[in-house]
């Protein structure tokens, strides 16, 4: 990392910290939204971005997060930060489980399977032996956290610093993973299989494990999107969720940690400009902004981000 | 011209004879001299964007009633967010509402899942979420929710119609009951058993209940032939009750039907298991259904046709969703017309649950709206309805559920 960098961060860091205090709560529930979708849109980025496979079900890790969370509280009595790793632990676990037969899958193939994945989701999460456990089509509600140790912070700002903690731990994770061995590895698979297998990298097991760790960071984010939304049921986490998640990979850029964020931002409120512009057709003007993010920022977000630094530096 | 010298009349009517009422005006957030703002949430995308129609009659009903002046001399400023059917977003756009755009209150949120995805919050804020659009029984529960209240017949209080109606016509019925195995296919099973009593749990013979991933009911339907039944309750989404009501007829098997009226569309349920088929289905209704044409010169339906024509031409008389929007807005003006000048949420709750026999033109004769501050379910009775191979036919009495 540069200074210019590091200073650019700090700066980041600092803005993030002040928003609770100038934003109202609803404004405040809405930004801790954007760094839940930031860890999911993340994990998603560390299997297509940088290994290049495409996952059309991401959002049943997320339901397995949340549910996760939501059940260790309803049931198990658990406090809602010791969920947080299980859910992560769980999801870890699952992924790797799904990445081992989706290995012999490429391309669109193993798109198609993990679509199976998120479709069949909210149904499984409705399947009548498990009532008992997920409360069945009537979902969880669960309690909101106070502030611990009398900290003067109102519900939602601790929500909000709590999830804003995770989320800077998970990008560190994510930066030290990437800049390594594991991440030049990745890359190499995604870049040329064959080249990389003869280089002597174990593909098989890699790709497993890209698998792994993007489902647990979705599953991470979906735990905290429970605890946030303090509700979950199997209609929140239906195929669409999935696809909003590769939408927001793309739009803000494949294989950018920084991405992760921008598209958190566009998933987050471009929706709500659209249904604000037209109440007839929401998704007609969502695919409008959609087209033009494609068409004027084909690298999404962070790749127009860089071109526009790297323009000024070469003038 | 004419009906607006009338309105200014008792408009100035009004402002002469209440001063004392003037000068006890009360507000809530949302409220003040000129307008009151009312939230909603609606799926307007989504794979239940068919309901969002709802949401738009409410809106184009508004428009309405503020050209002919508003609501007591304030406009209503009806703002309604899409939530797609997600409960995530209904909590999201839920807290906008309250925190943001400060709505005094939510009116007509749809969906099962969303409203209980926002049904603490709502109670914990102490801002109504009023007449919400889902037949689920828990929303009348005004001791422990005491700021939620439900619209349209629950799923318990139907059943038990239907139990009545076997219990008065055939005391020695043998009954098969087909269910969804959710939440929504036992509130149903729970109100017709408590509608038989236990003295005739008996006559129940059969039970066999599906899940939603299932792709046929047909094995289910088997089965419950086989126990003997001459009568048929139906309890499932459109989808399989076509498919129930097809096997049974199929299968030689003539049971009297009753059908839940999540399922009684014809073009959604009857048409698909064959119209010839369906003749004799019993399911119940308490909306006047447009299409109908025993209702082609009824007052109420001609209006409600000019309505459509004038505010929303884009609608569609057939679509039941239209009616239903129109009919609730009519509520909405109602509890804003009885508050008066006390437009606080504690009074919005007062006047909500204190109707007493309120006539709405396009619900069945009969039929009105009343509720206590024990009594959250506005709507209590239906009329039984008996399907003649092309329309339904109204027969018999309005009936009420015993409480």
């Amino acid at each position: 990392m540069t200074r210019k960098n590091i200073f650019l961060m700090a700066a980041l860091l600092a803005l993030a910290c002040a928003l609770p205090f100038v934003l109202s709560n609803y404004r405040i529930f809405q930004m801790a939204l954007v760094l839940v979708y930031a860890i999911a849109l993340l994990g998603l980025n560390i299997l297509t971005g940088y290994n290049g496979q495409i996952s059309l079900g991401h959002g049943a890790f997320y339901a397995i997060g949340a549910y996760c969370a939501a059940i260790l509280m309803d049931q198990a009595g658990f406090p809602y930060w010791a969920t947080v790793p299980v859910a992560g632990a769980v999801c870890l676990l699952a992924g790797f489980l799904f990445g081992l037969p989706a290995l012999r899958l490429e391309g669109l193939y193993l798109a198609l399977a993990t679509f199976a994945l998120g479709v069949s989701m909210p149904q499984l999460l409705k399947y009548h032996h498990l009532e008992k456990w997920t409360g069945g089509v009537q979902g969880i509600v669960i309690a909101k956290p106070d502030a611990p140790f009398g900290l003067p912070l109102n519900q939602d700002q601790w929500l909000y610093f709590f999830i804003l903690a995770v989320t800077i731990v998970m990008f560190v994770l994510a930066y030290n993973l990437l800049h390594g061995r594991v991440g030049r590895a990745l890359i190499a698979i995604r870049d040329h299989h064959t080249a990389a297998e003869v280089m002597g990298i174990n593909t098989a097991l890699y790709k497993s494990l890209a698998f792994g760790v993007s489902a647990m960071y979705t599953g991470v984010a979906g735990a905290l999107g429970a605890i946030a939304v303090q509700f979950v049921a199997p209609d929140s986490f239906n195929v669409f969720l999935s696809i909003t998640f590769l939408v927001g990979v793309v739009v803000g850029g494949l294989a950018s940690l920084s991405g992760a964020l921008y598209g958190a931002l566009f998933i987050q409120f471009v929706p709500n400009i659209a249904d604000e512009i037209s109440k007839a057709a929401p998704w007609a003007i969502f695919g409008i902004f959609l087209i033009a993010f494609v068409y004027v920022m084909p690298a999404g977000v962070a790749g127009a981000v860089r071109m526009i630094t790297a323009r000024r530096k070469s003038t | 011209m004419m009906k607006r010298m009338t309105c200014m009349a008792a408009v100035l009517g009004v402002a002469l004879a209440s001063p004392a009422a003037l000068a006890q005006k009360k507000y809530d957030p949302g409220a003040s001299d000129s307008e009151i703002k009312v939230g909603n949430t609606n799926p307007y995308s989504g794979p239940a964007s068919a309901y969002g129609a709802i949401g738009k009659s409410i809106a184009a009903y508004i428009k309405m009633v503020n050209e002919q002046g508003g609501v007591n001399g304030r406009k209503i400023n009806w703002i309604s967010y899409d939530d797609g059917y997600s409960p995530p977003k209904t909590v999201e756009m839920a807290r906008k509402l309250v925190e943001q755009d400060q709505v005094l209150f939510l009116y007509q949120t749809l969906g099962t899942p969303s409203n209980t995805a926002i049904h603490k919050y709502m109670n914990m804020k102490k801002v109504p979420q009023l007449h919400v659009a889902t037949g689920a029984t828990k929303w009348n529960d005004p001791k422990e929710y005491h700021w939620t209240m439900g619209w349209q017949p629950n799923y318990q209080d139907e059943a038990k119609v239907y139990a009545k109606h076997i219990l008065q016509t055939r005391p020695n019925a043998k009954i098969a009951i087909l269910y969804q195995n959710d939440d929504y296919g036992k509130d149903y099973l729970k109100g017709f058993e408590d509608g038989l009593g236990k003295d005739h749990l008996k006559m129940i013979v059969a039970k066999a209940s599906y899940e939603v991933a299932e792709p046929t009911v047909d094995s289910q339907i088997l089965q419950l032939k086989a126990s003997g039944a001459d009568t048929f309750f139906n309890i499932s989404t459109p989808k399989f009750a076509a498919q129930a009501i097809r096997a049974a007829y199929d299968s030689g098997w003539k049971p009297v039907q009753y059908v839940n009226n999540v399922s009684a569309s014809i073009g959604a349920v009857l048409k698909p298991a064959g119209l010839e088929k369906s003749v004799g289905v019993i399911t119940t209704a308490y909306l006047k259904d447009p299409v109908d044409k025993s209702w082609a010169n009824d007052e109420a339906i001609k209006k409600f046709d000019a309505w459509l024509q004038k505010y929303m031409p884009e609608g569609n008389r057939t679509d039941v969703n239209y009616i239903y929007g129109y009919t609730v807005a009519q509520a909405l003006v109602q509890v804003l017309k009885q508050c008066g000048d006390n437009l606080t949420r504690d009074n919005v709750m007062k006047q909500a649950a204190s109707m007493k026999d309120f006539k709405i033109d396009t619900l069945l004769p009969g039929i009105t709206v009343t509720t206590s501050d024990r009594d959250y379910a506005p709507l209590q009775a239906v009329q039984l309805e008996r399907f003649d191979g092309k329309q339904y036919e109204l027969f018999g009495q309005v009936i009420k559920s015993d409480r």
